[in-house]
């Protein structure tokens, strides 16, 4: 028999996500690009892409390394070891350049946005913004939604080019590979469309995702440091599951 | 319409409940237009729910609230935005932009409100920055200012379009005699020099007489008196003269309503 609290356990993830959803059409109704709105953008992608760079750059570079490390040692015990650009292409443009930089975004910028926006409310920063006649939504949720969306396909891009720079440096410059094999196999095989442009495509929507989610927690949280600090987690848990969701639903239809 | 010709902001018979609580019941108050007046009462009374009440933020369950000529309970959110660009309001915080400079901060509703060029902005800005003072803090972050500078530099921005009304929410919390000074001075002169009417949400009575034209006191969900602060001091009424005085104990109780002492104690000691 069910009790009230495992009805509230069971409902409880529904009633967030109803709430979130509400906020997002909130969110989209009112959408509106003025040169305010135009002016927080670019300082939005500026705080959540460009400063993301340093840890996206150092991941990229060592999951090229490791990936072409595994790879290549499989690979070469059935020589064919030629592939081992094929393998790293296609496994970074599909999915672990999206899902992986979509990831790292959440913990970098994601909880960045979920702790301005909380701190926002909890020193009423929100609430003078409504009082002046100047809507939040407008002015600091909508920006920092469409900066995601903006930033994540840019860092995606970064990041599969340094995990392709570490996929070289280590088959190319420390087992001996030859680059011109190394290069023609990659281009081969890889379709545009379908290998970089659906990968492209996951990136816009992961960091659609994780932008919602991040101002979502933002907004809904308790104004005292500790709900800050659980919106914080939260942000990060929910977009991790909601990307790897999302990634196998895409690539499902992709296939 | 029903409401006093010379009032700024007329409550009628507003029953407010939050979250199941009953915060306000039937009270009705008028504030008068042109004057300071302070809304007092112990701290959880309502008086910050008052002001949310008059800018729209809350809509009572029943009642009216009128602003000027403007019934403010059914307004729609545009109305309420053009509402409240003729409504200047300092919160307890200040509620500066931590991201944005003073002179950013200040200009914020002029540039969010008028499409006046740059250069008009800065001199309006600078002009209310000197009002309260602090010019020369224009390209300073709030982090860098003392907590009485940042109210300062908040009180300027909230009268950044001149507004005709001002509301103070607890302007004088945590600040040392000489920032209490300066806040009490430039209230005054705010009012004075723009005509505004100012209302200020306090418990501090010791600086109403030296304020405030007029005060309402707020306490058990209802307006318990108003009138000029001379004459609430002299109240014979004793939860008003327990308020005025800071009477520790009285109508508002000192204790929180529990069980009998002894009772507890017997409980605590059947326990061990």
């Amino acid at each position: 028999m069910s009790t009230p609290s495992s009805g509230n356990a069971l409902t409880a993830p529904l009633r967030e996500l109803g709430r979130a959803g509400i906020f997002l059409l909130t969110v989209l109704a009112r959408l509106r690009l003025g040169p305010a709105q135009l002016g927080e953008l670019l300082r939005q992608v500026y705080f959540a892409g460009v400063r993301s760079l340093v840890i996206i750059v150092i991941s990229g570079f060592f999951v090229g390394l490791v990936l072409t490390l595994q790879t290549y040692d499989t690979l070469t015990r059935f020589g064919a070891s030629d592939a081992v650009s094929t393998v790293l292409a296609l496994s970074l443009f599909r999915e672990l350049g999206p899902v992986l930089a979509a990831l790292l975004f959440a913990g970098r910028a994601g909880t960045s946005i979920t702790a301005e926006i909380g701190l926002m409310r909890a020193t009423e920063q929100l609430d003078a913004l409504e009082l002046m006649a100047i809507d939040p939504i407008e002015r600091i949720v909508q920006p920092r939604l469409l900066a995601g969306m903006i930033a994540l396909p840019a860092l995606v891009l970064v990041f599969n080019v340094t995990a392709i720079v570490g996929g070289i440096f280590f088959a190319v410059f420390l087992m001996g590979s030859d680059p011109t094999a190394f290069w023609s196999n990659m281009q081969s095989s890889v379709e545009l469309m379908r290998d970089f442009g659906g990968g492209m495509f996951k990136s816009v929507c992961f960091g659609f995702v994780a932008a919602w989610v991040a101002t979502w927690y933002g907004w809904s949280a308790r104004p005292t440091s500790e709900g800050v600090a659980l919106a914080t987690t939260q942000t990060v848990i929910a977009t991790a599951i909601s990307v790897l969701v999302l990634d196998f639903v895409l690539s499902a239809f992709m296939l | 319409m029903n409401k006093e010709p010379a009032s700024a902001i007329v409550i009628k018979d507003v029953t407010l409940r939050l979250g199941g609580r009953v915060i306000l019941e039937r009270l009705s108050a008028s504030i008068p237009a042109g004057k300071v007046t302070a809304v007092l009462g112990p701290s959880g009374a309502g008086k910050t729910t008052l002001m949310r009440l008059a800018l729209g933020q809350l809509r009572p369950d029943s009642g009216q609230v009128w602003m000027g000529n403007v019934r403010v309970d059914t307004l729609s959110a545009r109305e309420l935005g053009r509402l409240r660009r003729d409504t200047g309001v300092l919160l307890q915080s200040g509620a500066l932009f931590t991201d944005l400079t003073v002179f950013d901060n200040v200009a914020l509703p002029v540039r969010e409100h008028t499409g006046l060029p740059e250069s008009l902005i800065a001199r309006l800005v600078l002009m209310k920055l000197e009002m309260v003072g602090l010019r020369g803090t224009a390209n300073l972050y709030p982090a860098e200012l003392s907590g009485g500078m940042r109210r300062r530099v908040a009180t300027a921005r909230a009268m950044a379009l001149d507004p005709d009304i001002m509301f103070y929410d607890e302007p004088f919390a945590g600040l040392d005699p000489i920032s209490l000074g300066v806040s009490l001075r430039l209230i005054r002169d705010i009012n004075a020099a723009l005509g505004t009417t100012s209302i200020v949400i306090t418990h501090d009575v010791g600086e109403i007489a030296k304020l405030a034209d007029h005060a309402i006191i707020i306490a058990n969900r209802r307006l318990m008196a108003s009138g000029s602060p001379a004459e609430l001091a002299g109240s014979t009424d004793a939860l008003v003269r327990q308020f005025m005085q800071g009477e520790p104990d009285g109508p508002v109780p000192f204790h929180y309503p529990a069980r009998a002492l002894e009772s507890d104690l017997l409980a605590s000691g059947e326990k061990q």
